[in-house]
């Protein structure tokens, strides 16, 4: 049988590439079933990074969304309150690179805030109560409704439903304990100001 | 001569430790004020119980530990509490913090106290009280509760008891001052503290061997305790050997895993200074009120060590010992390495302070501005936790938290022996300081979203839930309209042709006329609308004010609702003047 | 004995694939960005390197050489190395998404990767045995790993470096990696 194979070349090759390619299909096949893979964990991934404050800033209405947008292709630049640190976060996670922050979705806030409801004014609507993505305002209808500050992300979501617009966005105050130091200077632009020459010209090209 | 091992890197800055040892140890006169802030130890800050205006004696307990990592404070001297305000604390931040505040009346008048002269036959909790509740915290100048360091969990067996000597920090010669003058109370309070641990097999005294009269004097005073186990160690001038662990590794050989305590490899180690205390609070039941701080600089006239009641204000150390502020380049509280430099000398001592440093302008000149890193990694040759400083450089310039954990940060002790060394003068340990506070705040937002995420999706939950539960009650009433439906079918065609009565419509107009007649009296007609008027109104007002700071396209939005809110305004002007009609009319 | 070693050396580091023969140079600078993406590359080269060099030299001594087909070396090589890439891609989809997704691109891309069908070719030109051909498949995996990974730590430590502007990112890289090359070069005449 080999004789005679060798003896038509053509056929030989034929028949030995179709006898590989059906052998190695048939093995792909098999993998293709055994290795399947459902869904896509790496949104958990991405949505563990995001700072779950639910705000909607980026277009999605909550962080898992946006993940999964991410996840999708989305620009990963999109939320302000995670900043930058999120936003080179995740393009470490992703091994890309990391942009700077949209700022069409909201600027980064130096200071966190909370909402705070005065008391005196507020009706007992539960509008906003039902607008925090948090379940962070503590009340019921007729009752004082109160602004649980441990839970509260500063979202914003709850200003606008206030038919009475009772709710102001506070900084939060930092306390000593939570006083840090902050990162000296970065060596470059430290040697930038030794030599004479180069301080007058880096102050001119940015002046 | 006991065995010493020696430990990585370390460095020999010039010791300057000559200028405060020409004068004995001295007392200052009682200051005026004294200001105790509340936070002088590593935990919760201790909470008041004396009020404004209460007179207090020394030694009399002012505050109350909160919790088991706190410490009790004591008032240093008698008095009156002038006020319970926030003070500027002597801390790196120069922020200000709750501290108590006592006019002393001069009289320096003890509270009881409750001595005990055969401390040795006390049992573990009472001496363990005792020291507890004198407020003893370490005085080396990190400020851990000393209660806690000497009752080791349950299972961990000390078997050395180590007592720090070292002051290995240049110009400071707080401890060999104390060595040198209450060599006898250091002996003693050792003793109480190997009782304390279950008398460990090894009791050693680390003193480095640039104190030889310290050495001397507690040699002496061990020499005349019959049967003692305790020894005297010197070893070889170093810094940083007087930190914890290396201060282990030197005596013991023993390294303290990253992570673990002392307590985890079987040793204990305690300041002499807080030794001392601990010896005063068993025997005299004296409370930690006073402490040995070094007064030295060029910018002083007098260098000396004091014995100081806590509180006392820098300013007026300073002032009684000749302060030049003209002269001075920085004023640090603590020593050239490891101390903090303060604003204002509006700061009290703590029971932390081992030395107010003054220098003058030729001693310390400002530090010369930092280059470029050469990648020499003296630093490493430096570093006595065996870290990799320049990694750390480079990886918290870059912000890069992950790496600077595996690479160890949280083992640096920030003793600055890389900078020290450091040819282009680079701040590193600012930089270590920095990602610490940046690591720790990544945590607490870590944790925070982790809750929020879980809050939100609860939230999901409980809507979803809510809804199917109103999906599933709709149904079951269509169910029981269209069985009720069909039972008055039935019903009406089992009796005939009755008229039929449209029964809703009746209930419907009923409850219309009712309405109609209902009696709401003028007056709380009249409240409604005015409020009605009055909210309005202040939300016009706000959403105006809104709209000045506003700008661009979110101008425009709330310039919308501006009109809105004028709209709601007229509107409930219109209802309020047409009321007002109805009723004069 | 010393055959087994002189295939490894060689293979590993007098004609190191990367920096001596260089082949194999797409993953090389693509994926050395980060260690851990590096060390996931260099596993999943090291599994398809390995099974695609046995699967040529069966393929190649029982069905090309009986039959006379030896010039079809190359296109049932390729086709022996797609399908195993395939199949590692499966693979590491199904056991760790993550560096599936940070492999991204570059996992199909070991199909075209000069190194695996260089491999294969050299095992037939140099007339390797299946124990020597599964060797020398192995060992050039070996030394591509090796070199992966030692370039991507030096590629960490360049990212967070004071690098002059005009070097930043892949300039500085491809400087290094001639370095390196020059490096290895010194091995030569080793074996």
């Amino acid at each position: 049988m080999i004789e005679l194979i060798i003896q038509y070349p053509v056929l030989a090759a034929l028949l030995a590439m179709v006898g590989l390619s059906l052998v190695f299909g048939a093995v792909l096949g098999f993998a293709a079933v055994k290795f399947k893979v459902e869904g896509d964990p790496i949104v958990e991934q991405i949505d563990s990074l995001l700072p779950q404050t639910q705000c909607g800033q980026c277009g999605h209405p909550g962080c898992k969304p946006y993940a999964e947008g991410i996840a999708n292709g989305e620009a990963i630049n999109k939320c302000p309150p995670g900043g930058q640190t999120t936003i080179n976060a995740i393009a470490d996670l992703l091994d890309v690179e990391a942009p700077t922050l949209d700022e069409e979705h909201g600027e980064e806030k130096d200071l966190p805030t909370v909402a705070y409801i005065r008391e005196d004014e507020c009706i007992g609507c539960t509008k906003c109560i039902q607008a925090c993505p948090m379940d962070a305002i503590l009340g019921a209808a007729k009752q004082m409704h109160t602004v649980i500050i441990d839970e509260c992300t500063g979202c914003d979501l709850c200003v606008e439903p206030c038919p009475v617009d009772c709710i102001d966005m506070l900084p939060l105050e930092s306390t000593l304990g939570e006083w840090k130091w902050s990162l000296p200077p970065r060596s470059e632009t430290l040697a930038l100001n030794i030599i004479a020459s180069d301080r007058k010209a880096h102050s001119e090209a940015s002046a | 001569m006991r065995k010493v091992w020696d430990i990585h890197g370390g460095v020999h800055p010039p010791e300057n430790k000559q200028q405060s040892m020409q004068q004995a140890l001295a007392s200052l006169p009682l200051a005026p004020e004294l200001v105790l802030p509340l936070n002088q130890h590593i935990g919760k800050p201790a909470i008041a119980i004396v009020a404004e205006g209460d007179t207090v004696l020394k030694g009399q307990l002012i505050a109350k530990a909160d919790g088991p990592i706190s410490a009790n404070i004591h008032a240093p001297t008698s008095g009156t509490v002038s006020g319970i305000e926030d003070r500027t604390l002597p801390h790196p931040s120069g922020g200000s913090g709750p501290c108590i505040v006592i006019s002393s009346d001069g009289k320096d008048t003890w509270a009881e106290l409750d001595a005990c002269e055969n401390y040795q036959t006390l049992d573990h909790n009472t001496l363990l009280e005792k020291i507890r509740s004198a407020g003893i915290a370490g005085m080396g100048g990190a400020g851990f509760p000393a209660a806690i360091k000497l009752n080791p969990r349950g299972n961990l067996k000390i078997d050395t008891l180590i007592l720090n000597g070292t002051e290995c920090e240049p110009y400071i010669t707080a401890d060999d001052t104390l060595m040198q003058t209450r060599a006898q109370e250091v002996v003693a309070g050792a003793q109480i503290l190997a009782q304390l641990l279950g008398n460990p097999k090894s009791i050693l005294i680390g003193i480095e061997d640039n104190k030889p009269e310290a050495i001397r004097s507690i040699s002496k005073a061990l020499s005349e305790v019959e049967n003692n186990p305790i020894e005297v160690v010197s070893f070889p001038t170093k810094y940083p050997s007087g930190g914890e662990k290396q201060l282990i590794q030197i005596l013991t050989g023993r390294e303290v895993p990253a992570g673990k305590l002392p307590a985890d490899v079987g040793v204990v180690c305690q300041n002499v200074g807080s030794t001392v205390a601990a010896y005063r609070a068993v025997r005299f039941g004296e409370p930690l009120i006073s402490r040995i701080t070094t007064v030295v600089g060029e910018a002083l006239e007098i260098q000396r060590n004091i014995e100081v009641p806590i509180g006392t204000p820098i300013g007026y150390i300073l002032e009684q010992h000749g302060f030049t502020a003209a002269n001075v380049s920085r004023l640090i509280m603590g020593g050239p390495m490891m101390g903090f430099a303060l604003n204002t000398a509006d700061v009290p001592v703590i029971k932390t302070t081992n030395c107010i440093l003054a220098p003058s302008r030729a001693e310390m000149p400002a530090p010369p501005p930092a280059q470029a890193c050469i990648r020499c990694g003296m630093c490493a040759e430096a570093c006595p936790a065996s870290l990799l400083p320049q990694q750390l450089f480079w990886y918290s310039m870059a912000e890069d938290l992950d790496k600077l954990e595996a690479h160890n940060i949280a083992d640096c002790i920030e003793c600055g022996a890389c900078s020290y060394v450091c040819p282009s003068n680079i701040p590193l340990v600012q930089f270590y300081r920095a990602s610490k506070g940046a690591m720790k705040q990544h945590a607490i937002d870590k944790e925070k979203s982790d809750r929020s995420r879980a809050r939100f999706e609860f939230r999901q939950q409980r809507i979803e839930k809510a809804e199917v539960e109103k999906e599933a009650k709709r149904a079951a009433r269509k169910v029981a309209a269209e069985a009720a439906k069909a039972k008055l079918a039935a019903k009406q065609a089992s009796e005939g042709d009755s008229p039929k009565t449209d029964d809703t419509a009746d209930v419907v107009a009923a409850a219309i006329a009712k309405a109609k007649t209902q009696d709401i009296s003028p007056e709380v007609q009249l409240a409604k609308l005015e409020r009605a008027l009055s909210s309005a109104s202040s939300r016009l007002d706000r959403t105006l004010a809104r709209a000045e700071e506003a700008e661009g396209e979110k101008k425009d939005a709330i310039l919308a609702r501006v009109k809105d809110a004028e709209l709601k305004v007229s509107d409930a002007k219109n209802k309020l003047a047409e009321f007002q009609a109805r009723e004069n009319g | 004995m010393t055959d087994v070693a002189v295939i490894l050396v060689s293979a590993i580091l007098v004609n190191n694939f990367v920096l001596v023969q260089f082949l194999g140079l797409c993953p090389f600078m693509g994926v050395s960005n980060k260690l851990e993406t590096a060390i996931g590359m260099s596993g999943a080269t090291t599994f398809v390197l390995t099974l695609a060099s046995i699967c040529s030299y069966l393929v190649h001594s029982w069905i090309l050489e009986p039959l006379g087909l030896e010039y079809l070396r190359t296109i049932a090589f390729i086709l022996v190395i797609a399908v195993v890439v395939q199949f590692a891609k499966m693979f590491i989809e199904k056991t760790s998404p993550l560096l599936y997704r940070v492999l991204g691109v570059f996992l199909p891309l070991i199909t075209t990767n000069c190194a695996v069908l260089g491999v294969a070719l050299q095992n037939t030109t140099k007339a390797h045995n299946f124990f020597e051909s599964a060797l020398y498949g192995f060992g050039a995996a070996l030394g591509f790993s090796l070199v992966l990974i030692l370039f991507s730590a030096m590629r960490e430590r360049l990212a967070v470096a004071d690098v002059p502007a005009p070097f930043k990112g892949a300039a500085i890289g491809m400087i290094t990696a001639g370095l390196m090359s020059l490096a290895f070069m010194g091995f030569s005449g080793l074996v």
